[in-house]
């Protein structure tokens, strides 16, 4: 141990002799060089880890008292309610954990969207990132099931049932994914087992991969500029960044004070926010034979189910339209090279044709699956030469406004209940979101794009 | 380390570098295959665990429903395999409404597979035009639709509204024998279950077929 080399003595001197403590401080925190210009939204990936720590900690004191048995599992939701000393507390604070963390989620992806932070070197923070949201998902999904309310079992049901949309294999598809004829007993169990072991699992493995792969290629800011390519102070530091502890560290406390804020209120004012992050219809224990009469997931699954309930036959007509459109000009103007050229314009025709064999239902699953996965792919549709909205031309602006206007509208559609005229509105809708990301690689490039400074722009305060 | 000077002087040291052996490639390919195939074969079980258990598949016995309380235009729900069937006693008028509106249907005669057994392709898709049993979950993604036995215009239904089922999780709409309206998100007619009348007619054994079989 003599060759190796610790500078701390005592107590941590022990500890870094045997392990990289001290090492990892520096490497993470105290020597990690973040850039100086970081604004608001940069709040969020804080943020999002202290919820995750919220959510950990309460789900470990609700499992103590939970029961995850059909029979048990909504009288011991009630027990913890009631019951249990502070038991409603931790409840709260975990169902408003919830739809926090999809709150604090999508504006810190609406923060990468904006100043390009899942561009080249940043792809792998970005996909490592859509992971995470994919599991939160999951982890809302399963989680809703077990408080066994009419909202939980017809919500599973519906969603179980997406599966078998799926062709030749489907039925039997979800029959295995229920483990039952009917969202039953065996359901929740299983549910529960993903919702408090398996998701988890992944989930932290996927921020502490997050987390690494940024440390690995820095930090972008809001002028998309390296600060790695900039100047550089006598010791090999970047000019441009300063250590994430302590001037990160504590920025981002007032972020988690600002955060507790709002979050108590919600907890202590209004645990169930009008019915949008606790459904009334939870509150009746679930009933296999009786389907609410109005059924809407919660606020942050709407968009994508209204892109869902969007797909209607009709509507694959314009969406095998929009294929053929596309095989068409890809053909003609793309930028594809060698089989390529022809293969992917094939592949769009065989798409529109198979529009109109499928049935419908199984459509409706692919553009609401696909409209999550297609950020996977955005650092390769994003073709801008700048990576920040600042120095894009002002109609990007526009775009991206008409994009997040047109996220909330999905959203809120698919809180209402159906009608003629909202399906119509939904259809408009999925079409600009799906437009939005598959038209990027043309309209990202148009345009005269602003001069990007040398340097980030920063006034000392 | 003394008893093997062999092992740590300069002879013995390996060099970094050496390129992969080739002769070793072999049994490490048949390794790595044998071991991956062995991972595969120990997933077969926890894959497998995940179907219906035993209990499961033998919770689908026959219900029994005695309809001789059932008064025209009613329906009632009765619990068959965890889910809703649905006996409806149909009044003449809505009988001989049924052949009116085959064009606004997606399948009016019931032609696409699985969801409709041949006893039951005909205008009122049961065994006897009175009684409609269908189960009642929406074949888009599983809600079970309410009913809306009034005809003409009302809240979320077209105006020449038939009577029938509205499903609420996605608006499909079904008309009094369980059949979908075209351009809908549900693709199917409700499905019909095996089903017999008694010999007196009064009451209804669901699951089991003619020749007694579920």
């Amino acid at each position: 141990m003599a060759d190796k080399n610790v500078e701390t003595t005592g107590l941590l001197g022990w500890v870094d002799h045997r392990f990289p403590l001290t090492k990892m401080f520096k490497e993470h925190m105290s020597e990690y060089y973040a850039p100086k210009n970081f604004n608001f939204w940069y709040f969020f990936g804080s943020l999002a880890l202290l919820v995750l720590v919220i959510q950990v900690v309460t789900g470990i004191f609700l499992v103590m008292n939970y029961k995850p048995d059909a029979r048990f599992a909504f009288e011991s939701v009630e027990y913890i309610m009631r019951e249990v000393p502070g038991g409603w507390f931790i409840r709260y604070m975990h169902s408003t954990g919830a739809s926090m963390f999809f709150v604090v989620v999508y504006l810190h992806m609406l923060r990468g969207l904006f100043y390009g932070s899942y561009r080249k070197p940043r792809e792998l923070v970005w996909i490592f990132g859509v992971g995470i949201f994919l599991c939160l998902m999951g982890e809302a999904f399963f989680g809703y099931l077990l408080p066994w309310g009419q909202m939980s079992y017809w919500g599973a049901q519906v969603i179980v049932n997406l599966f078998s949309a799926i062709p030749f294999i489907g039925p039997e598809l979800s029959l295995w994914i229920r483990g039952d004829y009917v969202v039953s007993d065996a359901t929740l169990n299983r549910f529960f087992a993903f919702h408090v072991i398996a998701i988890p699992l992944v989930l932290i493995g996927l921020v502490v991969a997050h987390i690494i792969a940024l440390h690995e290629v820095g930090s972008n800011n809001p002028d998309g500029v390296e600060i790695k390519q900039g100047p550089k102070d006598k010791y090999g530091r970047p000019v441009d960044g300063i250590p994430f502890h302590p001037y990160y560290s504590v920025h981002d406390v007032v972020g988690v004070a600002g955060f507790l804020i709002v979050f108590a209120a919600i907890i202590f004012f209004g645990p169930e926010m009008g019915g949008y992050f606790l459904e009334y219809n939870n509150f009746l224990p679930a009933d296999p034979l009786k389907t609410p009469p109005h059924i809407a997931p919660v606020w942050y699954f709407t968009p994508f189910y209204t892109m869902l309930r969007a797909t209607t036959s009709d509507f694959t007509w314009v969406m095998a339209a929009g294929a053929l459109l596309a095989a068409v000009l890809l053909f003609a103007k793309g930028r594809l090279s060698g089989i390529w050229r022809l293969a992917v314009p094939g592949i769009l025709v065989l798409v529109a044709i198979l529009m109109k064999v499928l049935d419908a239902k199984f459509w409706g699953v692919v553009s609401m699956g696909g409209a999550v996965v297609i950020l996977f792919f955005l650092p390769w549709l994003d073709h801008s030469p700048v990576k920040s909205i600042r120095y894009r031309p002002n109609w990007h602006k526009v775009l991206y406004a008409i994009f997040i206007i047109d996220f909330l509208i999905l959203g809120w559609l698919g809180t209402q209940p159906v009608s003629p005229a909202y399906t119509v509105l939904g259809q408009i809708g999925t079409v600009i979101y799906l437009a939005f990301f598959l038209a990027m690689p043309v309209w990202s490039r148009l345009g005269t794009f602003k001069p990007v400074p040398e340097r980030v722009t920063f006034r000392a305060h | 380390m003394s008893q093997h000077p062999t092992q740590s002087d300069e002879q013995g040291a390996v060099d970094p570098n050496l390129p992969p052996d080739p002769s070793r490639r072999f049994w490490v390919a048949s390794a790595c295959t044998l071991g991956g195939v062995a991972g595969v074969a120990t997933a077969v079980p926890f894959v497998g665990s995940f179907a219906p258990s035993e209990k499961a598949k033998a919770a689908g016995a026959p219900v029994e429903a005695d309809i001789s309380g059932l008064a025209e235009g009613q329906m009632m729900t009765v619990e068959w395999r965890g889910k809703p069937v649905w006996i409806v006693r149909r009044t003449k008028a809505e009988v001989d409404a049924l052949s009116k509106h085959d064009a606004e249907l997606a399948d009016p005669n019931s032609d696409r597979p699985g969801f409709t057994p041949e006893w039951a392709k005909n205008e009122y898709r049961s065994r006897k035009p009175e009684y409609f049993v269908c189960i009642g979950i929406c074949t888009h993604l599983g809600c079970s639709p309410t009913a809306h036995f009034q005809t003409g215009a009302q809240p979320g239904l077209p105006s020449d509204w038939p009577g029938g089922w509205l499903c609420p999780c996605h608006g499909s709409t079904f008309d009094l024998a369980g059949r979908v309206f075209a351009n809908k998100p549900a693709p199917d007619n409700l499905e019909i279950p095996p089903y017999v009348f008694s010999a007196d007619g009064t009451r209804i054994t669901i699951g089991v077929d003619e020749d007694n079989k579920a």
